[in-house]
């Protein structure tokens, strides 16, 4: 009878094991599909709108009429960004994909800059015809290299999650399919480096390297002596002294700092070449704020003085917590130059400097000549919406998006109530940029 | 939680502080809510002094014939709080009132007391107030950047903090990643805090700093857009690109 009953309830027991495991196993199995259909239709939009983005510059390529082609060149520029959030949802990782990506970026930028140029006054150049012709053909290797990804994956029932697991194991031969698609297509994009012209391969990108410097390299004990002298925080308890590695195009040292008291460590960084201190930060735990956000930024300046960078003059600031951060750009003759510029941070609960940055200083700082404005301020001011009331304005030397150094009327204005920051290129009259504060 | 508040005397209710532009705390949102009332400010109180704040204020400046400079120091705060007798704070923090200044001080207690159960965990909590977030960025980016930040970075000195949010940055202008922060915090495979779930950890106070040290202009990378660890990562690839400078335990590439 004792018996009976055991084995009744262990089999009851089984069975409900059985079950449960049973149901986990089917979520699983859902969550596993439900994946596996995303990255399907991430997939398959990307080879559909890949195939469209091709068509599209081909009929570019056709139209005769200004009228129609910079709406066609806008639908390029729409798939080929559409194309890049496809890719953003694939597991590709450490894929070498990049290229493509790059690819249709800049597809995305020539076709953007292009759709929305007057092209009754500015036709495409013949060197333009020339990049479109190209981006055609290569954008056909894509097509192609994807469409034959697309065809195993759909003949050989791949999946997308095996990609996911292959590509996050350690030593295997990474013998997938897929992945051998990929890499195949982003091999002929090295064929693919396509030209875009000087206009479109400079941006931001380009803006946060470091230009080639001029001047005597420094050694390690002088990137220490330059560090000491910028560090607000004299006392430390340790301090060493790194170099960059070799992909580095302008080499530079790292000095970090442990400091005793007040407990915390500071971190810089200084070019080999001329010894151009780039950035510190110091961290350490601030206190109760005493200081006003204006005394920190005079704080500030007298620190930059004490540094030696002259003409500095804030132009932002903006309180986090326990700490003000100020924005200080180079004004001379009441001009201001925007790409040299420094940040700094300072503590609000002693009014110390704990962070200097002066990247873009280094990079742009030279000896220049101010040309003078072709147009008035009068003259500029009418190229701004008559809607926006002018709060402030003056000149200012600005980077605009192709990277290049332009004299502009800076206007500040509000409009409702927002506020924002226009530039008037002083020399053509163009409205360079407009920022909402 | 009321430290950012210290009444020096019974009729201001502002501090001694001087505000300008980009200042935040309680004596702003004092600020606003006086200049509101008398109809100078038509913003939000937030206790961000702001571009809006800013204009108000000059406005008040120039009607009440004072020097036009967008400052508020002691003589402007004198001159509202004439401006605005009548105005009474919703708040519990700015009564002036000697009767409630009990009520204040128990729910000041009562405040004081939540946020302590809640500041054992996480330091975070007492900046609720009050958040700054830089332009073009929201308080949802910063946290979703410290989350990231977290969880790859926890173990590495503050400046490989800074170094792991300039990456993402860094991302976000180089043509080969997607064009908003989610979308390369979430592009599949890109971090590994995403993919095994350490990006829901609670960040501390340190992660969320090196997110704004970085929104703010500092990149101890100078452009990197990669980063690794040469003790776990097999990947061939990666180990190929030009490598910058090591910071902790990674290695930061282009």
């Amino acid at each position: 009878m004792k018996n009976a009953i055991m084995i009744g309830a262990l089999s009851v027991a089984l069975i409900g094991t059985g079950y449960w495991g049973y149901t986990k196993h089917r979520d699983l199995q859902e969550m596993h599909n439900q994946a596996e259909n995303s990255y399907q239709r991430a997939f398959n939009e990307l080879t559909y709108d890949v195939d469209l983005l091709h068509d599209k510059i081909g009929a570019t390529l056709a139209m005769n009429s200004k009228a129609s082609l910079s709406p066609a060149l806008a639908d390029v520029w729409r798939l080929s960004i559409e194309s890049k959030s496809d890719i953003a949802q694939l597991p590709l990782k450490f894929l070498p994909f990049d290229k493509t990506q790059a690819f249709l970026t800049k597809i995305g930028n020539f076709s953007y800059r292009t759709a929305v140029r007057d092209l009754e006054k500015e036709p495409l150049t013949d060197e333009e015809y020339k990049t479109l012709k190209a981006i055609y053909k290569k954008s056909e290797s894509v097509q192609n290299g994807l469409r034959n990804v697309q065809s195993d994956i759909i003949d050989k029932d791949l999946s997308w999650i095996d990609v996911q697991t292959v590509s996050a194991q350690k030593e295997a031969p990474r013998d997938n399919v897929i992945i051998n698609g990929f890499k195949h297509v982003e091999q002929t994009k090295s064929t693919v480096d396509q030209d875009f012209g000087p206009t479109f391969t400079t941006g931001p990108e380009q803006s946060k390297e470091l230009k080639e410097l001029k001047g005597e390299k420094i050694s390690e004990s002088e990137a220490k002596k330059i560090a000491k002298f910028y560090f607000p925080i004299k006392n430390y308890k340790d301090i060493a002294v790194n170099k960059s590695l070799d992909g580095s195009k302008e080499p530079f040292y790292s000095v970090s700092m442990e400091h005793k008291n007040p407990q915390g460590d500071s971190y810089m960084e200084i070019t080999e070449t001329g010894g151009h201190p780039l950035f510190f930060i110091t961290n350490r735990d601030i206190k109760k704020q005493q200081i006003s956000l204006e005394d920190a930024g005079k704080s500030g300046s007298s620190y930059l003085k004490k540094q030696k960078y002259t003409d500095m003059e804030i132009y932002d600031s903006s309180q986090y917590d326990t700490i003000g951060v100020f924005q200080f750009v180079k004004t001379v003759n009441d001009v201001r130059i925007y790409p040299e510029s420094i940040q700094l941070k300072v503590a609000l609960d002693n009014g110390k400097v704990i962070g200097f940055n002066a990247k873009s200083y280094v990079i742009s700082n030279h000896k220049r000549n101010i040309p003078n404005p072709k147009l008035t301020k009068a003259q500029a001011r009418k190229k701004v919406n008559p809607n926006v009331e002018v709060q402030e304005e003056r000149l200012a030397i600005l980077l605009n998006d192709l990277n290049k150094e332009v004299l502009c009327y800076e206007f500040i204005g509000t409009l409702g109530d927002d506020t924002y920051d226009i530039y008037v290129n002083a020399m053509t009259g163009e409205e360079e940029k407009v920022k909402k504060l | 939680m009321v430290n950012t508040y210290l009444p020096k005397d019974e009729v201001n209710a502002f501090t001694s502080q001087v505000l300008t532009r980009g200042s935040t705390g309680q004596d702003v949102k004092e600020l606003q809510s006086r200049l509101k009332f008398i109809g100078f400010f038509k913003g939000k109180v937030d206790g961000v002094f702001g571009w809006g704040t800013y204009w108000s204020l000059r406005t008040f400046q120039k009607e009440f014939g004072m020097k036009v400079d967008g400052v508020a120091g002691p003589k402007l705060k004198e001159k509202l709080v004439k401006a605005t007798k009548n105005y009474k704070a919703s708040g519990t923090a700015s009564n002036t009132n000697t009767n409630t200044n009990m009520n204040t001080n128990k729910s000041n207690n009562i405040v004081s007391k939540i946020t302590k159960t809640s500041n054992s965990s996480n330091k975070n909590n007492n900046k609720k107030q009050v958040e700054n977030a830089p332009n073009g960025y929201t308080n949802n980016d910063i946290k979703l950047m410290a989350n990231a930040v977290y969880g790859e970075s926890r173990g590495e000195p503050y400046i490989g903090q800074v170094a792991v949010a300039a990456v993402i940055l860094n991302r976000l202008s180089s043509s080969s990643f997607p064009n908003s922060i989610s979308g390369i915090i979430y592009q599949p495979g890109a971090f590994t805090a995403v993919a095994d779930g350490q990006i829901n950890l609670t960040p501390n106070a340190n992660a969320k700093k090196a997110v704004l040290d970085a929104i703010n202009g500092w990149d101890p990378t100078t452009g990197c857009i990669y980063y690794y660890n040469p003790k776990t990562a097999t990947n061939k690839w990666i180990r190929k690109r030009p490598k910058i400078l090591t910071i902790g335990e990674h290695i930061f590439c282009k």
